[in-house]
């Protein structure tokens, strides 16, 4: 309510896609409240909120552990089994919830889009925030566990927001993707929980992605979690676990891919959310 | 004086198609039909366009005051929408000068989890308003809702009424240039409504601009200088609002949730049996806006023209789909209750005849209502009584304490349930 005379806003065909940046700004404050709003609910929901979102992602590395360290004895490049699985859980647990959540949240806030107008990119970043609190939880965690094991991350450490950075962009590429695509064929969600249980066996979680046979590597990066929990293992394990470059390379470039076109799909088809949701 | 809204030539199309039954499409029924159509197996759906709105133009000014009536479907919410900028028009433009809050509901984004303070922050920020906003207001807010010992108690706790006034006292005190608003006043109890109305009024008399649709032609008469009446997505006529109301009124049009005919020799129906009027009741008045929880009773009256006849009475409710909900006859044998005239012999004279449909019964969607009359050896006679009126449900959230979004399908009726232990471990 600053000045009463503000920049005129014209209203046509096709209008939303001038004024983004400036209503993305505008909002701010109603992304802030969504996220907040999240996350409140789903630790007011569950009693064991907290412990769950760690306990899930805790007994997948102790059933991990003893999978493929203990049963297979796979290789663990010299750290604990569990330290090795444990930082390739940090990315997918993040990349895995923040797709699900991201995923439905349109469908979810189907009343607040045919109410009230808001730039609707707010709606999948905010779902993703209650995931990110998830994440900087088990971080702990395991700066925790390596401490216990003796085998605390060196600065390297300090790469670990630029991985971070790369899952969270894979997540809302997809999300922008699978929630645009949810609203308009509604039985797309059977598709994302697919994703994500076939996902945790094809990505390098329970498994160093070094046993790959070098040929087969490049194939194995189109993954491009593959790349982004190789970068996760090399800031949080001393650099012990390799990083395969150019699979590396190939990961970031297809993370900027399906970040870009989900984000071109998604403001492509959002004007007629309103109308079909 | 420059307007504030100007709006020109600005028209809303919808596409439908008619292969399908919903809104949204299925990605297998979609796979389906393309790989159909690839082998010549099925035509191309087909698509039909529909103007929701068309044409619209109109200038309101700084301060202004203008109301918005029409049926049900006529355009009002699609119009109030485009200008809110919740969906894009198809066609024209508008030009708005200033910060515009829509109101399309109360309690948009309320969560069932949150306290009443949560939701009042998160509700404040949905709607637009600013956190110091909130923090200034908020004490305001909590007085005009009358909730101040349940501020930390969740809002799935709270009564229909609570949950209402808490909704609408956020919405109230924004404080927008624009402000666009939907029927939010049929809900809650008659005396918040005065509330509301009276708050609405203050704020109109800040020289706020004002868009406002509303069922109640009282409230649009009081509150409003100015009303354009919307038929069928154009405008049927824009000036004072006492000519728009006189003029929609004489149309017949179900403003109050009645369909009127004055006229026994034009009112639908044939040499036998004519219709009077049909109307929507609940809560105790006359209205096309109903509450989910309250009961509603359609009354249909009619001449019987012809002595010594007997005539049955009967309802088709439709959903928006026009698909039919129910058929119900006051046949005997189909009467929950018993219905005096039904099948009896009946001298000349105005009748009529009231059918009562339980609360929770409906979801909350909008319903039309078709009219029929019956004669004992079942000829039904000829009275165009289809679609001859529509009601609103609206949400009180008295069956959403647990579950909050949205219940799928046309009905929502209250059922008995219950569980018991057969076996303890099986």
């Amino acid at each position: 309510m600053s000045s009463p005379k503000e920049s005129l806003l014209v209203i046509e065909a096709g209008s939303g896609r001038r004024q983004f940046l400036k209503d993305l700004w505008e909002y701010r404050e109603l992304f802030l409240f969504l996220s907040w709003r999240d996350i409140l609910v789903r630790y007011k929901q569950a009693v064991l909120g907290v412990l769950w979102s760690v306990l899930r992602p805790l007994l997948t590395i102790v059933i991990f552990t003893l999978v493929f360290g203990r049963l297979a004895k796979l290789p663990s490049q010299g750290v604990p089994y569990a330290i090795l699985v444990f930082a390739a859980m940090l990315p997918w647990q993040l990349f895995a919830s923040s797709l699900s959540e991201s995923s439905n949240s349109l469908l979810g806030n189907a009343n607040l889009i045919s109410k009230i107008y808001f730039p609707r990119l707010i709606i999948p970043v905010s779902s993703i925030m209650a995931s990110l609190l998830d994440f900087l939880i088990s971080l702990a965690l395991l700066l925790g566990l390596t401490a216990w094991y003796h085998c605390l991350p060196d600065g390297r450490i300090l790469f670990v927001p630029i991985f971070l950075l790369l899952a969270l962009l894979l997540a809302l590429g997809c999300g922008f993707w699978f929630s645009a695509l949810n609203v308009k064929y509604r039985d797309f969600r059977y598709i994302v929980p697919f994703i994500v249980q076939f996902g945790l066996y094809i990505s390098p979680v329970g498994f160093s992605s070094g046993i790959i046979p070098g040929r087969w590597r490049l194939l194995y990066s189109l993954n491009p979690l593959a790349g982004i929990i190789d970068g996760f293992r090399w800031s949080l394990l001393r650099g012990r676990a390799e990083v395969y470059w150019p699979g590396f390379w190939l990961s970031l470039l297809l993370v900027l891919l399906i970040f870009v076109s989900g984000l071109i799909y998604f403001r492509r088809t959002e004007r007629y959310f309103a109308d079909i949701i | 004086m420059e307007p504030i809204i100007r709006v020109t030539d600005l028209g809303k199309k919808y596409i439908i198609r008619h292969s399908r039954r919903s809104r949204y499409e299925t990605l297998r029924d979609t796979l389906a039909s393309r790989a159909k159509r690839l082998l010549a197996m099925a035509d191309a759906p087909k698509r039909e366009e529909f103007w929701a709105l068309r044409d619209i133009s109109f200038e309101v000014r700084p301060g202004d005051k203008l109301g918005i009536i029409g049926r049900n479907g006529a355009g009002k919410t699609t119009l109030l929408k485009i200008l809110s900028r919740i969906t894009e028009p198809s066609e024209g433009r508008a030009e708005i000068c200033g910060r515009v809050a829509s109101l399309l509901e109360v309690g948009t984004g309320f969560h069932p989890e949150l306290t009443g303070r949560e939701n009042i922050f998160l509700n404040g920020a949905i709607l637009g308003m600013r956190h110091r906003e909130i923090v200034r207001k908020f004490d305001e807010i909590v007085a005009f809702a009358e909730v101040e010992q349940f501020l930390d108690t969740p809002v799935k706790r709270y009564s229909s009424g609570m949950y209402v006034r808490l909704a609408f006292a956020v919405a109230a005190h924004l404080e927008p240039e624009i402000l666009l608003i939907d029927e939010v006043l049929a809900v809650g109890d008659a005396e918040f409504q005065k509330k509301c109305l009276g708050k609405m009024g203050e704020v109109a008399g800040q020289g706020r601009t004002i868009l406002f649709v509303s069922h109640n032609m009282g409230a649009i008469a009081n509150l409003c200088p100015r009303t354009i009446w919307l038929e069928k997505g154009e405008i049927a006529f824009a000036g004072s609002s006492h000519e728009a109301i006189t003029k929609y009124i004489a149309r017949g049009a179900e403003a109050q949730g009645e369909a009127v005919w004055t006229d026994v020799e034009t009112a639908p129906g044939n040499e036998n049996v004519r219709l009077k009027a049909v109307r929507i009741k609940s809560a105790g008045g006359v209205t096309a806006d109903v509450l989910i929880d309250r009961e509603i009773e359609i009354e249909i009256d009619y001449w019987n023209l012809k002595p010594g006849q007997s005539l049955y009475t009967g309802v088709q409710v439709r959903d928006k789909l026009n698909s039919i909900v129910f058929v119900s006859v006051n046949w005997p044998s189909a009467n929950l209750s018993r219905d005096e005239w039904a099948g009896k012999p009946l001298p000349k004279g105005l009748f009529r005849s009231t059918c009562r449909i339980p609360a929770n019964f409906f979801n909350n969607e909008s319903f039309s209502i078709d009219v029929g009359i019956t004669n004992a050896r079942d000829e039904w006679q000829d009275i165009n009584g289809n679609g001859v009126i529509s009601f609103v449900v609206h949400e009180t959230g008295e069956m959403k304490k647990e579950y909050a979004k949205g219940w799928a399908g046309v009905i929502r009726p209250k059922l008995a349930w219950s569980t018991n232990l057969l076996n303890e471990d099986g």
